[in-house]
């Protein structure tokens, strides 16, 4: 038993702006039989370019219907600028939520919209079966590309397979691809994990300053001074970690070591893999 | 889903209501009367006795008459559940069958006997499945071709959980030993519904689970006839005969032998009225809602189960709506599950799209009565009709495209 939130209840039980758009300006269809859900959005709009009129017709399960339902009601009144900005998240958020298993409900409302204005626009329709040219099926059983796969691991962040399945239905029934979805998200995350995990790459210079300078303080001087010698801090620029060594430190025919095993492997360990450092007289 | 509402429970394929008098007769052996079966006094030995009280009526519901020495009907064992019985009687087969590394399945049977074969598989056993028909009926040639010397054992359940099929299981257990192989049937939608005599038939081992008659959940039974040999699945103390170990379950026990005994009793019941309100049920949906099929073999089918698609529409949708007037239902569709495909049943009888994803299952029970029925075939098309309305694929059929 699903535990459908009330919102998704009220828009599966009332849900609006049921049928066809007469004469419409866009239609999107996306979704087959086979897979179990499909979605068919039709909208006109008025003389000011904006969403007039929209309707959907979807066969599915509770979650597809209210998801196609919300649809509506946000893009009702958007030009189509802001409707193609649309994505399966804000779907989500005006129902709340929704539950993990069915997320893919919401990417099929995206990309019904995003049809439907390429529909309207006389692009090539965003249908899977031209989605066959821009990419390439991974999942046979349900016909998704991984152009699909990376287009909505990127906009929802997602990390893992079961998450993937839970979105675009890829690897829910043989399971052949699963390995092939993995490698998709190695090649999206890998890499891009580094820079975007870094916090100390997001932060301004002086706060960096005072980073260094705190662990220098705190970490690097007490242990060096066991040893009868010292540390200063001297600048910064470039990632790279300007220090001049004391006392006995700097007297030390191990020296060099002391810098790179001790007070860059330090700064790298709590700050970041991306500092270096150098002694300056 | 507030629980002061009417339910009307029209899916006691999945699990039933415990029955008044079931309750009543395993309620002592949760208060009072809680000494072990194995102890030595008169307190703990008492219990003892209704345990094979227990026995004697769950034999007398399959047709087992022969005791053994101590008077016991000890070819019956009591496990904790169908899907145990299954586990304990493949891997008994891939045991004491070492020279042979055969199984033989059908599509359709329960994860309990499917998963488990693909576990045997992984230990080296090769498998064969039994296709089905659009009717799901089995393709019998193909298993006599299938059956060889290799074969350990065939598993083939009696009655299918989610088309209500029955299967000619003593006509399959003369197939698999005319070549030196076991048989065991997974009988736990037959029990109770269609008259068994196992002493008069070639089956050599049989499951059947509690809670699908009227019993509690967690009490199930394996059938083992008499000279078969078998090695234990619950390793441990000498319960069962050694058979199966750990102390008796007993108040499930006892209320498994009295809803057997009630399940004899009622048995024409099931045969008559609960067939005729199934029948009713099932007239009276096809009388009004256009472009359904009613699944499964209309001449050999458990009078209780009626498996029903609804043409263009989701099946999820369905049992939504349905819950909301309180009618209980399921469905072999796959978004109630959390899978995205429909039932393995559905797509080994290679039921079209269409219909696999809008396909309802409505199985009944004796205490259902004329009036639910009524109030369902009322209150069903216009939910079939206003799902239909929302759908595309209904537009399209119904503009000829």
């Amino acid at each position: 038993m699903w535990d459908y939130n009330k919102k998704v209840m009220e828009h599966f039980l009332n849900p609006r702006n049921v049928g066809e758009v007469e004469n419409p300006d866009g239609t999107g269809e996306v979704g087959n039989i086979t897979c179990g859900d499909a979605l068919k959005l039709t909208f006109k709009l008025d003389k000011d370019g904006r969403i007039a009129d929209v309707k959907f017709k979807t066969f599915g399960c509770a979650s597809a219907i209210a998801s196609s339902s919300v649809l509506t009601e946000i893009v009702k009144g958007m030009t189509l600028e802001e409707a193609a900005e649309v994505t399966n998240k804000d779907i989500v958020d005006v129902l709340g939520e929704l539950p993990e298993e069915k997320m893919h409900c919401s990417v099929m409302g995206m990309e019904a919209l995003q049809a439907a204005i390429a529909d309207y626009r006389g692009e090539a329709v965003a249908s899977e079966a031209d989605e066959d040219h821009e990419g390439r099926i991974v999942c046979k059983c349900f016909g998704v590309t991984d152009t699909k796969i990376r287009r909505v691991a990127l906009e929802n962040n997602l990390r893992t397979v079961e998450e993937i399945k839970n979105f675009t239905k890829a690897g829910g029934a043989c399971g052949c691809c699963l390995d092939e979805i993995q490698q998709i998200l190695d090649g999206i995350w890998k890499g891009k994990e580094a820079v975007k995990e870094d916090p100390f790459a997001q932060l301004s210079v002086v706060q960096k300053v005072i980073k260094i300078q705190e662990v220098i303080d705190r970490e690097i001087k007490p242990m060096l001074e066991k040893d009868g010698g010292s540390i200063e801090f001297v600048d910064f620029r470039d990632d790279k970690v300007q220090v001049r060594l004391q006392g006995r430190c700097a007297a030390c025919p191990s020296a060099a070591v002391t810098l790179k095993h001790t007070v860059q492997a330090k700064l790298q360990e709590l700050l970041s893999p991306v500092l270096t450092v150098e002694n300056v007289k | 889903m507030s629980n002061t509402k009417r339910v009307i429970y029209f899916d006691n394929n999945a699990t039933t209501a415990v029955a008044p008098e079931v309750f009543e007769a395993m309620r002592p052996y949760l208060t009072e009367l809680y000494g072990n079966p194995s102890s030595i006094h008169n307190f703990g030995g008492q219990v003892g006795f209704a345990v094979e009280k227990a026995r004697a009526q769950v034999a007398d519901l399959l047709g087992v008459r022969s005791v053994d020495s101590k008077g016991h009907h000890s070819e019956i064992i009591f496990t904790s559940c169908g899907t145990e019985s299954d586990n304990a009687a493949l891997f008994s087969a891939m045991y004491t069958c070492p020279k042979k590394n055969k199984f033989i399945v059908s599509k359709v049977e329960h994860p309990a006997i499917l998963n488990v074969a693909r576990e045997l598989e992984r230990r080296g056993c090769r498998i064969g499945y039994i296709p089905v028909d659009s009717h799901g009926r089995l393709d019998l040639q193909r298993l006599e071709e299938m059956i060889d010397e290799e074969t350990a054992l065939v598993s083939i359940m009696w009655a299918n959980n989610e088309i209500g099929n029955i299967y000619p299981v003593e006509k399959i257990a003369a197939m698999a030993h005319k070549y030196g192989a076991l048989f065991h049937t997974d009988a736990v939608q037959a029990v109770g519904k269609i008259p068994i005599d196992l002493d008069n038939s070639q089956i050599d081992m049989l499951s059947l689970s509690g809670h699908k008659l009227h019993a509690p959940k967690g009490v199930g039974v394996l059938y083992i006839r008499r000279g078969q040999r078998f090695r234990p699945f619950m390793i441990g103390g000498h319960q069962e005969n050694g058979r199966r170990g750990g102390t008796e379950n007993v108040a499930g026990i006892v209320a498994m032998g009295q809803a057997a005994a009630m399940a004899k009793a009622d048995i024409g019941e099931e045969n008559t009225r609960v067939r005729a309100l199934r029948d009713r049920l099932e007239q009276g949906i096809a009388a009004v809602v256009p472009s359904i099929r009613i699944n499964g073999d209309p001449d050999h089918r458990l009078p209780n189960t009626s498996s029903i698609s609804f043409e263009f529409i989701e099946g999820e949708s369905i049992l939504m709506l349905l819950d909301q007037l309180g009618i209980c239902a399921s469905s072999g569709s796959a978004c109630t599950t959390g899978s995205l495909e429909p039932s393995h049943v559905l797509r080994a009888m290679g039921l079209p799209y269409t219909a696999a994803h809008g396909t309802i299952r409505f199985s009944l029970s004796r205490y259902n009565t004329a009036e639910e029925v009524d109030f369902v075939i009322e209150h069903l098309p216009p939910i079939i009709a206003r799902l239909r309305q929302i759908s595309p694929y209904w537009d399209a059929k119904n503009s000829g495209r």
